[in-house]
Formats: structure tokens, sequence, C-alpha cells
């Protein structure tokens, strides 16, 4: 019976991990299965790309699907497919590595201002409407002028504007729940701040966290590879799908669609799968019962 | 708040490109060599020697009187470059938000009033069309109407207003693209939860007819949110514009902005910047005036602020 007992025990943070997946419906469970093909594809892509991506073959340029190579060739007589896989990387974990930023530093902030409230909430509160009034692509391009242009410079730039965004989500949900009286009981035992905070507090609004950490995860991705397509971001020869967009645009009008439409229904196919869990998660979280 | 978070976002930007490394004077130049008597002549005219505040101020206000300095790559005033393409960007915003408001609100409100067939599938149309970058939607409108239907011009400005209408009709959809339904599905959700309130409910019973419990009571509540989703985008699409008109080769703000942030064209790069963030916080502002137009208990000095 005890053996029973604790092997539940250990399953059980996946098992609910699991039952909240599953309640998202089926077009959640689908989006979080197009999402883990993508991150499998994020990491082992380069493993994976049958040709190398950045080996130019100019008597090839343009050549449509053939023998093994499923997506033809780009402007430049490189493999599309491989391109594709090569740039995976790049165009999916540069957005989470701005959402693991924006979202920690955004959680932080905000927690801190609704629990201490008064005059710091109020300075950092202005702050955060201040670096709102900078769109993120406007930021990204900025930072691209004075450090030069680089995914780096872009992902830096993106993950201070979407700070206002984290912030205001969060600080609402953590103003909720500090006005809770467990919140008060713990204060009275006497319980130091950032305990009651890191235990109890952000534990309990983090659904609500990872909801929109899934929502700033798409707008991440749209807005790289915006800035990549620009030329301020990721710089050729290497693969982005952002990039290949913008150096396969030529064969459009003469005729050649396939490589830049190739990497445009990459980007698309992700970024519904990203919003459309995400408007569940998000949708979970609030119906949440208290 | 206006004039603080403009001063500021102006300070922000002045600050970053003064930090920004390379010497101007060198810039100014060329990266020719100048003789110490040319160099004192230009430290002097753009206060080089001066210490950073008095440069800021400098700046600042020149900048209040039209001045915003010279373009080193065209060699000529930025002020009269941005007045040549601000237009581009401006007709280009308000084509778009015209269609964000006629199509996503109308969508959004059939929607909500009609649960069912129309309202899956204008779920479905939503789901996927918010997904896709303008950058995408500008290749895909390309290949379909200018390559394949050759209905509308792929690239470039026109030459009169009507022309302009025809190059900026697949710009301007292709900036809609993913704003528009994110409208739509706002409006929708927000024509659904006050379709439900008891209010309407008794609007209903008492035999009014429906154009007019739509008109007066769900649209008019439903208004809120709707301004408010409506104005964020839209405010979005003034930064989103440099992508559309970099894909369609459009003599824009925003596409001028990308060039000049590549070839470090500071006074170019500081100038657009100051006016977008502008245009930003002013079309932010407007739409907090709406809300005490459309909802007279939030105006200020109505007790409730």
């Amino acid at each position: 019976m005890s053996a029973v007992w604790v092997d539940r025990e250990a399953t059980r943070p996946r098992s609910k991990a699991l039952t909240r997946l599953r309640a998202t419906g089926p077009a959640g469970i689908a989006s979080a299965v197009v999402i883990a093909v993508a991150m499998f594809v994020a990491v082992f892509g380069p493993l994976l790309a049958p040709y190398p991506p950045n080996l130019p073959n100019l008597s090839l340029a343009w050549a449509g699907p053939a023998g093994g190579h499923l997506l033809g060739y780009d402007f430049a007589g490189r493999d599309v497919l491989s391109r594709l896989l090569a740039g995976a990387p790049v165009t999916m974990l540069g957005p989470l590595a701005v959402v693991i930023v924006s979202v920690t530093a955004g959680t932080l902030l905000a927690v801190t201002t609704a629990w201490r409230r008064g005059a710091s909430d109020a300075v950092i509160s202005s702050g955060l409407d201040i670096v709102f009034a900078f769109p993120g692509i406007l930021l990204a391009m900025l930072a691209a002028a004075v450090f030069g242009a680089s995914l780096t410079a872009a992902a830096i730039a993106l993950s201070i504007a979407y700070l206002p965004y984290v912030a205001r989500v969060v600080r609402g949900a953590a103003l909720r729940e500090r006005s809770q009286p467990y919140i008060a009981a713990l204060e009275v035992q006497g319980a130091p701040a950032t305990s009651i905070c890191l235990r109890h507090l952000v534990p309990n609004i983090a659904p609500l966290i990872l909801a929109q950490a899934t929502i700033l995860f798409g707008y991440a991705m749209v807005d790289l590879a915006a800035i990549s397509f620009l030329g301020l971001g990721v710089q050729p020869p290497a693969a982005s799908w952002g990039g290949m967009i913008a150096e396969n645009q030529d064969g459009i009008v003469q005729g050649y669609p396939l490589p830049a439409l190739a990497a445009g229904v990459c980007i698309v196919t992700v970024v519904i799968a990203v919003n459309v869990l995400g408007e569940r998660l998000f949708d979970q979280a609030q119906a949440a019962p208290r | 708040m206006l004039p603080a978070s403009l001063l500021v976002a102006s300070f922000v930007i002045f600050a970053a490109l003064y930090l920004a490394p390379g010497n101007p004077i060198a810039a100014l130049s060329g990266g020719r060599p100048l003789p110490p008597g040319s160099v004192q002549i230009l430290e002097q005219r753009y206060h080089l020697n001066e210490p950073f505040a008095a440069q800021y101020w400098y700046w600042l206000d020149n900048a209040l009187h039209g001045n915003l300095g010279i373009s080193i790559t065209l060699r000529e005033n930025v002020s009269t470059l941005i007045a040549s393409r601000i237009w581009t960007t401006a007709g280009l915003v308000l084509y778009a938000s015209v269609i964000i408001v006629v199509l996503g609100i109308g969508l959004g409100i059939v929607s909500g009033l009609r649960p069912g067939a129309v309202d899956t599938s204008a779920l479905v149309v939503t789901a996927v069309s918010a997904a896709i970058p303008a950058f995408v939607a500008a290749i895909v409108l390309i290949t379909l109407f200018a390559v394949k239907l050759g209905w509308f011009p792929a690239l470039g400005n026109g030459t009169s207003f009507l022309s302009d209408v025809r190059h900026f009709t697949l710009p301007a959809i292709a900036l809609a693209t993913a704003s528009l339904a994110v409208v739509a599905r706002v409006t929708r959700a927000s024509v659904r939860a006050e379709g439900d309130r008891e209010y309407v409910q008794t609007a209903v019973s008492r035999g009014l007819p429906a154009r007019y419990v739509i008109q007066r009571h769900i649209v008019r509540n439903a208004a809120i949110p709707i301004t408010t989703i409506t104005g964020i985008t839209i405010a979005s699409l003034i930064a989103v514009a440099a992508v559309v008109e970099t894909a369609f080769s459009l003599d824009g703000l925003g596409a001028y902005l990308v060039q000049a942030a590549q070839s470090k064209d500071i006074a170019v790069v500081q100038g657009i910047s100051l006016v977008l963030v502008t245009a930003f916080v002013v079309v932010n502002l407007l739409v907090d005036v709406l809300y005490t137009v459309l909802d007279p208990r939030l105006a200020p000095g109505s007790g409730r602020w």
C-alpha cells in the first residue's frame, strides 16, 4: 500500500501539468504538440539538415524541388529545407531568451511594487510608462543604430520593451493576491516578506504568468523575425526564418515564391500554435477557483 | 503626463545615440583626416566640445524649433527629409486604421451577435490572421495580387493621390492583417459579454426592436474595451509600418529609419525616433480623451477619479 502511495506522490507534479494541458481542449493539445515539435527542431534542427545550409551554388539559384531537395533552392542555390532547419534555433530560442528575461524581470518589479506600494511603486510604475512609449521594433532599431545590427542587440531591446506588458498583468494579479486573508495570516505569523512572495504569492499567480509568457513568446517571435527581415537582427549568411524571407523576396516578383513562402509558413504555423495555447492558458488562469 | 513622458523619451533617444561608439567628427568628414582648424570650426558649430547636458539642451531646443540637424549620408536637413516622407507613413497607417476599424469591429460585432457557424468560422479566420506577421502578409499579397493576378503594383509609391491609393492598398492590408484579427476577437468577446447582461434581456423582453437594442445598448456599452484595443493596435502600427514600407519599397519614415540605423546616420535616427515616439504617445492620449466622450463617468472631475 505504502509503495503505491509513494509512487503517486512522485508523479503528481507531472500529472497536474498534464491535467491542466488536457483541460485546454483539443485545440490546446494540438497547439502544444506543434510547439513541442517546433522546440525539438529548434534544438536539433541544424543536426537534421540534410545539406550544408550555407554553401552557395549559383547554378542552382531558384531551382524548384527535385530529387531529395523537397523545397528546392534559394536565391544562392542553397537547399531551402536545410536552411529552414539551420535557422530554427535563432528564430525560436531568441524569442525564448527574450521572454525568460522580460518575464523574470517584469515579475520581480511587479511583485516588489505591489508588495511595497508607496513611493517605489510610483517611481517604477512611471518608469514603465515611459518604456511603454517605445514600441518594441522601434527600440530594436535604436539598439541596432547604437550597438550595430545583431540578434543580441535586438533581443536586449525587446526584453526591455516587453517589461511594461509583463508588469501590468502581474502587478494587477499580485495586488489582488496581496489582499487575500492567507497573506495577512502569514504576515501576522511573522513570515518574512520575501518568503511569502516567493513561496506563496508567486506560485499562486504562476498560471497567469505562464499564460502571459506564452502570449509574449508569440509577439517576440514575430518582432524578432521582423527585425531580421529588416536586416537589423541575424546577419547573413546565417539562416533565420525572417532573414530568409528578406533574402528571397526578389524571387516573388520573378515567379519563384517558394523559398520565401516556406519560411513564412513556418513562422505563421508556430505563432498560431503559441497564440491558441496562450489564449487557452489565459482563460484557464482567470477562471481558476480562488 | 504627456509632456513628461515625451521629455524623458527625448532624453533617452538623445542619450542612447550620444553614447553610441564612433566619432562624430569622423562621421562628418566621412573618415578623412581634417586640419585642426576645420575640426575646431565643426566642434563649435555642432557644440561637440560642450558638456553632455548642454548638447542635449541644444538638440532639444533645435528640435522644438523644427531643426533636427543634418543627415550625414544625404547632406540634407533632417526635418526636410522627414517632411517629404511623413505623408507616406501617415497615409499608410491611416488607410490600415480604416480597414481595421471597419472590418475588425464589423466582423467582431457580427460574430458576437451570431453564435453558430458565422461565429465559429470568424474565430478560425481571426486565429490564423492574428498570427500572420506584416512581412509574411506582404509577400503573400505580392505573390497573389501583384504577380499572379496583376491587380495592384508590387512595389513603390504612386505619382498622384489616386495612384497612391492603388499603391498603398496591398501595404495597408498587410499592415492591418494581424491587428484586424485582434480587434475582431476583443470586439466579439465584449459584444458577447454585453449581450448576456440582464438589462439587454429586459430591453428585448420589453419588445424594443433588435436594431435599437444593438445600437443603443450593446455596442454603446461594449465601446470602451473596443476603443482600448483599437487604440493600442493602431498606435503599434506606427512602428510596424517600417516593416511594411521596407517590404513594398515605399518611401516612408520607417524604411528610412531602417536605412539610417544601418548606416549609423545618428541625426536621422534621433529625428525619426522622436517623431514616431511622439505620434505613438499622442495616439494613446487621443484614446484616453475618447474614453471620456464614450463614457462621461470617466471624465476628470466627475468624482470617479
